[in-house]
């Protein structure tokens, strides 16, 4: 639901948007929604979430991960649509680089993981040039288990830590 | 850091009857592979000081050997309170019945004479019940600083002596020295003595490092470093810390290497467009050669010890599987064959076993296989174990073992390839991918 109503402000970019999504944005990022609404009809502040040509909108409200089953580096439904928004988002904003960070969980040990995470990082890569984002913008890297962001050890947070990261830079090419 | 010592493994002719029995041939003898139940009682009494200022000292060497030789599990110490004699003189006889009214089987008497910023340790290992020496008495010299190698080098002689196995105390151990919060770590490569001593830190923590290799002199380490802002193979020398990339530096992310028996080469695994395949690289010329070209990972590669094979892990039939091919390339033959997945493998230095990690039913081990996998043994289970690596013998395994949660963290711990004497390796903090380095000379 999230994901379509975060799809549906990218490639609309409409000003009431972004205030809906803080009325139900179900993380930390509400109180920005709250606090920029305001702005939005006339153009939100510059590089705020609510300025939709901006790193941190890309990163809050097109959504800058992808999640992975375990093991795996297939792009799930709900992946694909994350990234056509990326994609269309990177398209439309040529002023941006990307790279695409692959982690995994810490169930496996640290060399596989690596090299598990540049799978993952490389299929979100693929899947962007595939929605005609020139390879040129895109870079890939893997962290493979060093960086969760989830560290409970267990399943709730590992599904957390499965997951492609899409960090934008500005710049023409990397 | 410069080894200032310089060690002279000196036959001590005096006191050594020319009749005395083969030490081979004697009643002291512990098998390892008979998976020792009951440690062996030794006494190892406080060691003679030849010096005023060597009563400490001598304390402190006794007590490295006797601590060596306790942490494998195989000996027991006999407390010196027990021990119904002092030994007083290096040179006087030794009174076997007052050794063997304590039962101790084994015996180390050893003297130490300091001179300025100069020591000299002897010692005899004797058999008491024989009530024979074992083996030629040895003289180790050297500079202050190195005492405790010296003491190594005492309780390495006495282990072989009594074993029939190679040593392995006097010996260093490279690792990644851990801090800071689980989703942020802070990594260091370090090394220290095999026994936790000596620790230096050979990085900053301002790059991620990961897995860092012994070269097969111990002059050099490998690691993958995120220096470059993307995983690199790197190499290091331990004296002056001078680094550098090896390797293509196109390619995307290379890690997981490690030295050819002769140091001369490199295996490493290399991931282009998400395809993680391995490498051989010369490090003379730089010359590098594709060993495999499946569209599956292909990681964790190690030389078999006589540089013919390389045994790798591959998720090639849908789950990581052990592998061993010629390593030159060509074609793999996968080894494991039990539940669960494997991967790290690491060739035994005496070529007989490989040793893994194993994962299954939410479980991590630590095992050994023999080359051609057969005889599977886990040595260890755990939440989450990982990437064994061999004493310069091939008897002792160290591995990472961390614990789960927000407050996890790593630690290295030891354990026997039959299983036993699982030891904590004491670091000054969380640690992880250790790698035993050569015996030292």
């Amino acid at each position: 639901m999230r994901t379509t109503a975060l799809l549906l402000c990218a490639a609309l970019a409409l000003s009431g948007c972004a205030n809906r999504l803080g009325n139900d944005g179900g993380d930390g990022l509400s109180d920005d929604g709250f606090a920029n609404g305001g702005l939005a009809s006339g153009g939100a502040v510059p590089g705020s979430a609510d300025d939709p040509t901006s790193a941190a909108y890309f990163q809050q409200r097109v959504g800058d991960r992808v999640l992975f089953a375990v093991d795996q580096s297939t792009l799930s439904a709900e992946g694909q649509e994350v990234l056509r928004g990326q994609a269309q988002w990177l398209n439309q904003n040529p002023g941006f680089t990307a790279l695409i960070e692959g982690h995994a969980d810490e169930q496996g040990t640290r060399e596989y993981n690596l090299a598990l995470g540049g799978r993952r990082a490389n299929a979100v890569r693929d899947y962007l040039v595939l929605q005609g984002v020139d390879a040129g913008r895109l870079r890939t890297i893997s962290y493979g288990k060093e960086r969760p962001i989830q560290v409970c050890s267990q399943e709730a947070c590992y599904a957390q830590n499965r997951r492609s990261v899409t960090v934008l830079a500005a710049g023409a090419g990397v | 850091m410069k080894r200032l010592l310089t060690i002279l493994s000196l036959s001590l002719a005096l006191a050594v009857p020319a009749t005395a029995p083969a030490a081979q041939d004697g009643p002291l003898r512990l098998t390892i592979t008979d998976g020792v139940i009951e440690p062996m009682p030794i006494a190892v009494p406080p060691f003679v000081a030849r010096t005023p200022g060597a009563t400490e000292l001598a304390a402190q060497i006794s007590q490295v050997v006797t601590a060596d030789l306790v942490n494998t599990g195989l000996f027991r110490a006999i407390p010196p309170e027990a021990h119904v004699t002092r030994v007083s003189s290096f040179e006087s006889p030794v009174q076997f019945s007052d050794w063997q009214a304590i039962n101790a089987q084994a015996l180390i008497t050893g003297a130490v004479d300091v001179s300025g910023d100069r020591i000299v340790v002897q010692f005899r290992l004797w058999d008491v019940f024989s009530q024979a020496p074992l083996g030629e008495g040895l003289q180790f010299a050297g500079t202050r600083d190195g005492w405790r190698r010296m003491a190594h080098k005492v309780a390495d002689a006495a282990y072989s002596r009594i074993t029939g196995e190679d040593p392995y105390f006097d010996s260093r151990v490279a690792f990644v020295s851990e801090s800071g919060p689980k989703s942020d770590r802070q990594k260091r490569i370090a090394v220290m003595d095999y026994d936790g001593a000596n620790v230096q830190y050979l990085t900053s923590s301002d790059s991620l490092v990961l897995a860092p290799r012994f070269s097969p002199d111990g002059r050099t380490i490998l690691y993958t470093s995120y220096e470059t802002g993307f995983p690199r193979v790197t190499l290091l020398d331990v004296g002056s810390l001078g680094r550098r990339t090896v390797g293509p530096q196109d390619t995307n992310m290379s890690f997981s290497p490690r030295f050819s028996p002769d140091g001369g080469r490199v295996v490493y695994a290399a991931e282009v467009s998400g395809n993680t395949d391995l490498y051989l690289l010369d490090i003379a010329s730089g010359a590098t050669q594709r060993l495999t070209t499946e569209p599956s990972i292909e990681t964790g590669a190690s030389f078999s010890p006589d540089g013919r094979f390389i045994t790798f892990d591959s998720d090639r039939s849908g789950s990581s599987q052990i592998y061993v091919m010629p390593a030159t390339g060509g074609t793999p033959t996968r080894i494991s064959s039990g539940a669960g997945r494997y991967t790290t493998p690491v060739w035994s230095p005496r070529g007989d076993l490989i040793a893994f990690t194993k994962q299954n039913a939410g479980r991590f081990h630590i095992g050994v296989m023999r080359t051609d996998g057969s005889e599977e043994r886990l040595l260890t289970g755990a939440f989450l174990d990982e990437g064994p690596t061999w004493s310069p013998n091939g008897r002792v395994v160290m591995f990472t073992r961390e614990s789960p949660g927000a407050q996890g963290a790593s630690q290295l711990y030891s354990v026997d390839i039959t299983g036993r004497n699982l030891q904590l390796a004491p670091t000054p903090g969380a640690a992880s991918d250790p790698s035993w380095g050569p015996l030292l000379n």
